[in-house]
């Protein structure tokens, strides 16, 4: 799914910079940001700096959490779906969700975090996932918004991580792409069948999962540039590739061609095309209610992190069961010989 | 960090998961995952890496039982091949009408 990274990620202590550094570390500094210059990649086992570490650590696990959180709204609609065929999509789809929390612990794990730790982490709350699983699906149009907005606006922000300078980073995320493709175009299909073939009533159910998903779905890309102030660090280590404004003004864009086709309107009267700047111009985008929700105050966020921490606490026996039955079967047995 | 680290040896171990793609084709590393023992780690690398067809065959291995080359020794190790060009058939300049071979 997808990471508001730096934005809305807590301060840990241990964040300052450390004043005194050695001639050695300054060179192996200098090292490493040559190699970032030249486009090349660090691996895990490579000298990289402590902040540079850090920094990813917590995007990775956050984008990680996102994943995982994310199959809670959708999950909601698995018994529900209306055909047999756009139940196995979503299952198919919510497995993948899975599948990418996967492969991006395992990318951050190769910094040196365990996986009980980020797990603790959002837990705990300590650890953030993206702001748009707080919010409800209502109706089953819901799910097909999800995969149109939700996905198309985190593919946009996913594809230049295709490049992060990380390489683990970089290699989950293209497989991630690859099969996220998928979600976005199931969503917009499974729209448009109900836009094109649809009762009136289900129309109407289309136009009103747009109305509420549109405004949280632009705020995925976290919040302007000018109060994003962590966003020059990550572009000059190559974590991040474009700016906030410039990938949401990239989304709108598509969407508004998209939403044409759809035969819906998105809620927003001050929508229109600005020839100067090649890009449509937006209405106000209530920023407080982004740090709300990030603040933990959304309509779902203690929910969803109260059906994690359930999971995983309701699984602790499974955990250790499998634990203690891999030690026994590797007990030597003297009955065998 | 100020938080000591939650009890991590419950955690399940680690795993290197290699895919063979087609018949033919070497097994090629793709990521890793963690499981209480080899019959877990089989199931769910094919649960979390061979979702599309990705694969005909998967080998795990315990990440613990990988012994790699040390990054600080890159240069040291890899760059001495550098100047060995005779090592390639390329270095050899012949007439037209042998070069083939």
């Amino acid at each position: 799914m997808y990471t508001q990274a730096m934005d809305t990620m807590g301060k840990e202590p241990g964040d300052a910079k450390k004043p005194i550094r050695s001639a050695e570390e300054m060179q192996l500094e200098q090292r490493f940001d040559a190699r970032i210059d030249e486009g090349g990649f660090i691996e895990a086992k490579d000298w990289m700096p402590e902040h540079y570490r850090k920094t990813l650590v917590r995007q990775i696990s956050q984008h990680a959490h996102s994943e995982i959180v994310g199959m809670l709204p959708e999950g909601n609609w698995i018994t529900r779906a209306p055909t047999l065929k756009r139940k196995a999509i979503l299952l198919a789809k919510v497995q993948d969700e899975a599948g990418h929390g996967l492969y991006l612990y395992s990318a951050a794990e190769t910094l040196g975090t365990s996986r009980d730790q980020m797990v603790d982490a959002l837990h705990s709350g300590r650890a953030k996932y993206s702001s748009i699983f707080n919010y409800p699906t209502l109706t089953w149009a819901d799910m097909g918004t999800i995969g149109w907005l939700v996905d198309g606006a985190a593919i946009m922000n996913q594809v230049p991580i295709c490049r992060c300078s990380y390489a683990p980073y970089a290699r989950a995320m293209i497989r991630i792409c690859r099969e996220e493709s998928f979600h976005q175009r199931q969503g917009f299909e499974a729209l448009l069948t109900m836009m094109q073939n649809g009762t009136e009533a289900q129309k109407a159910m289309v136009q009103d999962a747009v109305d509420r998903w549109w405004w949280p779905s632009i705020m995925m890309f976290g919040p302007p540039d000018d109060q994003s102030p962590n966003s020059a660090q990550s572009m000059r280590w190559g974590i991040k590739r474009f700016t906030n404004d410039d990938l949401r003004a990239k989304f709108i864009d598509a969407a508004v061609e998209q939403a044409k086709v759809l035969g819906v309107t998105l809620p927003d009267p001050d929508l229109k095309w600005n020839e100067e700047r090649q890009h449509h111009d937006h209405g106000p985008i209530d920023w407080s209610e982004f740090w709300r929700v990030i603040g933990g105050d959304g309509p779902c966020n203690r929910e969803r992190l109260g059906a994690r921490v359930k999971a995983w606490e309701d699984g602790a026996w499974v955990r250790e069961a499998a634990l203690a039955h891999a030690a026994k079967r590797a007990e030597p047995t003297s009955l065998a010989a | 960090m100020t938080n000591p680290t939650p009890a991590s040896a419950a955690e399940w171990p680690l795993w290197e998961v290699f895919v063979r793609s087609r018949s033919g084709l070497d097994h090629k590393h793709c990521g890793s995952l963690h499981a209480a023992d080899p019959k877990m780690a089989i199931q769910m690398a094919r649960d979390v890496y061979t979702r599309r067809q990705e694969g005909t065959s998967v080998w795990v291995v315990r990440s613990d039982q990988i012994v790699a080359s040390d990054p600080a020794d890159k240069d040291m190790y890899f760059d001495p091949m550098e100047d060995k060009v005779y090592r390639h058939p390329t270095f050899y300049k012949l007439p037209g009408s042998v070069d083939h071979m």
